[in-house]
């Protein structure tokens, strides 16, 4: 019972974003919400990712950064972020939370709940 | 690739691979700093690929060889410099065969046997077995009390002896590493006497002048030295009580440390039937006669030479990793190594060959007041080696130029004096990184201290420069304190730091140069981002936030109207064509062309600053007006309010054209000479637009009183009354560098030309992110006159070029982005209520 629950309300949670080609390969968009921006990520083959848009070093805008491989580098002090864990690569260390994230045909849909493992949501 | 062995490797992988899980088996012979830094970069590189084995003689893992005299001296302790603890065996899944010596490699079943009977079968072998002390054959050698310096044990065996109460210790030799013991045992509160064969101390690293420095200031603090004096026996019952000398002399000893040299430990090598000669022969990618075994470190010969010291074993380790991990890009061609002597409070520095010949010239300074002794070997303007003692600041400058065989005729002058002589102010006399204290900034731009650094450096085992740059972030900003915190490297790690490979790498990402990149580029019409990273085989499939902006320009550069540029390997600020401020705003930064404005534009600033609430105008050091505070959806609409005003991106974002620079000339000024505000508008009009290696600034002054500052200015132009003086190279900023005067022309329109010319020299030879001011003393003022001034067509053809590419960049990005281009990149995908 409980996890039919639960089942729901994640159902109920994931909204449409856009579709996979309005975020440029190796780019990234910022979805605007009340608690701040999320920036969600397209990499070479086309996965994404989404993560707070704020690094933990400074609170630089991740969504500007340069993507490479599974990797965004922060735009203020080159940073180099994990984006499927929002972690710091060593020896930085610090996280971004993440976000859960998928695509449906060319739909992007994200849940604004964040991954557990990261304080910083 | 051209590995004859790579097939039958493959198809050996494949049997594995059939039976299940198997990988190859990789097995290392000799746990010391080469072979365990071999298998880190293999790790790095190919963690899946092998099954890792060790084998090492001494009880320990992997420890810092070079830092034992530190340990011996009481600096450091043995868990300090351990670089390779037993856990880190552990959780690479590596078994550390520990003190277990192997004695029999069967080649042809491919098995590796130790003298207890363990054995591992192995795809490829690593002999690493590193070199042995020379033990001079005299009677009594091997009495008690007669030791090496070579290990943990030899330190152990010091550091009881001198507990005894006024001991007496002898060593004998009077190389680096003899002086090294005898400071750690003098130290130790013994009475030293050093032996030296010769009439000079170091004479592999020092001239006679340096060396009789260094014997004086030892002698000061309390060494003696027998000099010319050939050991003849070592006297004792059991235990070692006296050393006696070919004259006859007998001086009494308690211990006595041969430190006379190291020779390559070949005996398992040869015993196998491997090709020997001093060390055991390798090819250029690390492999012996049998290309199953490799072999790195002390214990090789290749291209007939040995190397003893940490830098040249590291590289070799990077090769052969390269070589195992099969990318095969690497080529290992030797190495130029430097000295540093690790003896607390003495400074000194050689490198190269610095005694010189018939064919060279000497450079010498000699201050014996301060203490001071400084020599560089030249040979047709090149450096060959140098020995400095007392002042050792400029050692990784020398160094670096010797590596690059930079041509230093046009700063002959002032070589000696060092590079805050040369206009350059990185560094000068307060900050001799020695005598700094721990609290000292090195890094302004992160704020990091000499002991944040020095602390990182030996806490975390660092060895490099990118090391130390990932570890506390110095130098990895504006890059000004480089040297400072090479310096630093050197001082802390001594004796066997230096500092760079023979080749700087584009990034992490490749083995290639920037200069090799680029070749490709053009060689093999190489056209996009992709394409490059492809062909040269780059590690990471899309590169890094380092090489795609570097790809990116380099492509740009040449192939002008062809290539499409590509948004997403751009920094943010050129991405957007705005800078990015610490809270995620941006500036705007409308252009006036040579620093002149009308009612009309101010007009249009002042109405665009009320309508977005700019928070800060400010008038910048470029004569013109910025706008902080910006939010970037607001970015195309003020764009588009001030371009209906004529106003036109500023490119203050860019490594690109920012500004040019006047005063009024003689169109107010009462000196002026020239109409110097209209060079400098048709400077900018000419140039604005173009993208550069790093950001490029002009300026034009209308007399010799200079105020628009042109000679701290990528290229300025000074008016005189005869025509007008040309000036390249300079820059303001943390290392303040005046300009070199290129040449005197005495037309306007020459101006032009040879900004032009000048300008795309820079674009097409400078690396990226190489301001004008280094790239000028890399590759000399002689050439760059050679290109621009004295050869007429090629000039013309370089401004001509130039002026081609000029085509298709001179659209205002602004207007475009404000009528609809790259809309994504300023709006929210979505906004959620």
């Amino acid at each position: 019972m409980q996890q039919a629950e639960k089942v729901m309300s994640e159902q109920d949670s994931w909204i449409e974003v856009g579709n996979l080609n309005d975020i440029p390969k190796l780019g990234a968009r910022v979805v605007r919400t009340a608690d701040g921006d999320i920036a969600v990520f397209r990499t070479a083959d086309d996965e994404i990712f989404a993560l707070r848009d704020k690094c933990p070093h400074k609170g630089g805008p991740l969504s500007q950064g340069i993507v490479h491989g599974k990797r965004v580098a922060c735009p203020l002090h080159d940073w180099k972020i994990q984006l499927d864990s929002g972690e710091a690569v060593a020896p930085d260390e610090g996280c971004a939370a993440s976000y859960p994230v998928k695509v449906e045909g060319e739909l992007i849909l994200l849940s604004l709940t964040p991954n557990e493992g990261c304080p910083n949501s | 690739h051209n590995d004859p062995l790579a097939c039958c490797l493959l198809n050996h992988r494949y049997e594995h691979s059939v039976e299940g899980v198997m990988k190859e088996k990789l097995v290392l012979i000799g746990n010391g700093m080469a072979g365990v830094r071999t298998l880190e970069e293999v790790l790095k590189l190919a963690p899946d690929q092998y099954d890792i084995s060790v084998f090492g003689g001494e009880p320990y893992g992997n420890y810092n060889r070079i830092l034992l005299s530190p340990v011996l001296a009481g600096e450091k302790t043995i868990d300090e410099i351990m670089l390779n603890d037993e856990q880190w065996y552990k959780d690479n899944d590596i078994t550390l065969h520990k003190g277990k010596w192997v004695d029999e490699v069967n080649r042809a079943q491919r098995i590796v046997r130790t003298t207890d009977g363990t054995e591992e079968k192995y795809d490829r072998l690593i002999i690493a077995t590193g070199s042995n002390p020379f033990i001079i054959p005299i009677p009594g050698h091997d009495m008690q009390g007669v030791i090496a310096f070579r290990d943990i044990n030899d330190v152990d065996t010091m550091l009881s002896a001198s507990k005894e109460k006024n001991g007496k210790a002898i060593v004998i030799g009077g190389g680096l590493l003899g002086l090294e013991a005898a400071n750690g045992l003098m130290k130790q509160g013994m009475d030293v006497s050093v032996v030296h064969l010769l009439d000079s101390l170091m004479e592999r690293q020092l001239d006679k002048a340096a060396s009789a420095l260094l014997k004086a200031s030892l002698e000061e603090r309390g060494m003696k030295f027998l000099m010319e004096a050939q050991t003849e026996a070592i006297i004792g019952k059991d235990q070692v009580e006296a050393v006696r000398f070919k004259d006859g002399t007998e001086v009494p000893a308690d211990l006595v440390v041969m430190a006379v040299g190291i020779k390559p430990n070949i005996e398992l090598a040869e015993k196998i039937g491997l090709h020997c000669e001093r060390g055991i022969v390798v090819s250029d990618t690390m492999q012996t006669f049998d290309p199953r075994i490799y072999s790195v470190g002390e214990c090789v010969q290749h291209r007939g030479m040995t190397y003893g010291l940490v830098a040249p074993l590291f590289e070799q380790a990077k090769v052969c990793a390269n070589h195992l991990a099969h990318l095969g890009i690497a080529r290992y061609e030797g190495s130029i190594t430097s000295t540093k002597l690790k003896v607390t409070g003495i400074d000194l520095f050689s490198a190269g060959d610095f005694e010189g010949d018939d064919t060279t010239e000497e450079l010498v300074l000699q201050d014996p007041g301060l203490g001071i002794y400084k020599k560089v070997v030249l040979k047709d303007n090149k450096i060959q080696g140098a020995v400095m003692y007392g002042d050792t600041i400029d050692g990784t400058w020398y160094f670096e130029m010797m590596r690059d065989n930079t041509d230093v005729s046009d700063i002959r002058d002032k070589l000696l004096f060092g590079q805050a002589h040369l206009g350059d102010s990185g560094h000068g006399d307060d900050n001799r990184v020695a005598a700094m204290s721990a609290t000292t900034e090195i890094c302004g731009c992160n704020g990091i201290c000499k002991g944040d650094i020095v602390d990182a450096i030996t806490r975390k085992n660092l060895f490099t420069l990118d090391d130390v740059r990932v570890h506390t972030k110095a130098s990895s900003s504006c890059g000004s304190c480089t040297g400072l915190v090479e310096a630093l490297l050197a001082h802390t790690l001594g004796g066997d730091y230096s500092q760079s490979p023979n080749k700087k790498p584009l990034c992490g990402c490749t083995e290639f140069t920037h200069d090799e990149v680029r070749t490709s580029i053009r060689e093999n019409e190489l056209k996009t981002v992709h394409d490059v990273q492809e062909f040269l085989e780059w590690k990471a499939p899309d590169g890094c936030s380092k090489c795609r902006p570097a790809l990116n320009y380099y492509l740009l550069c040449q192939w002008p109207g062809e290539y499409i540029d590509d948004n997403q390997s751009r920094f943010i600020n050129e991405r957007a064509h705005a800078n990015i401020q610490k809270d995620a705003t941006f500036s705007v930064i409308p252009r006036m062309w040579g620093g002149g404005t009308t009612p009309d534009e101010l007009r249009a600033i002042a109405d665009a600053a009320e309508k977005f609430n700019v928070k800060t105008v400010h008038v910048t050091g470029g004569q013109r007006i910025a706008m902080y505070g910006l939010k970037k959806e607001e970015l195309p609409v003020i764009w588009g309010d001030l371009s209906k005003a004529g106003l036109v991106s500023g490119h203050a974002y860019g490594k690109a054209l920012r500004t040019v620079k006047t005063c009024v000339g003689k169109e107010w000024c009462r000196f002026g000479t020239q109409d110097s505000t209209q060079l400098g508008v048709d400077l900018e009009k000419m140039t604005w637009g173009s993208w550069t290696p790093h950001k490029y600034k002009m300026a034009a002054s209308g007399c010799p009183r200079n105020c628009a500052e042109a000679t701290i200015k990528d290229f300025g132009v000074v008016c005189v009354d005869s025509g007008y003086e040309l000036h390249v190279g300079g820059n303001g900023g943390v290392k303040v560098r005046a300009t070199d005067l290129l040449c005197h022309v005495e037309t306007s329109e020459q101006v032009l030309e040879y900004a032009a010319a000048f300008m795309q020299l820079y674009r097409e030879d400078a690396h990226y992110l190489e301001r004008t001011a280094p790239w000028l003393e890399r590759v000399g003022l002689t050439f760059v006159k050679e290109k621009v001034v004295e050869d007429e067509a090629g000039r013309k053809a370089l401004a001509e070029r130039f002026l081609y590419s000029q085509k298709f960049s001179q659209d205002d990005p602004w207007q475009a982005r404000a009528e609809g281009t790259d809309e994504h990149e300023f709006k929210p995908i979505k906004m959620v209520s």
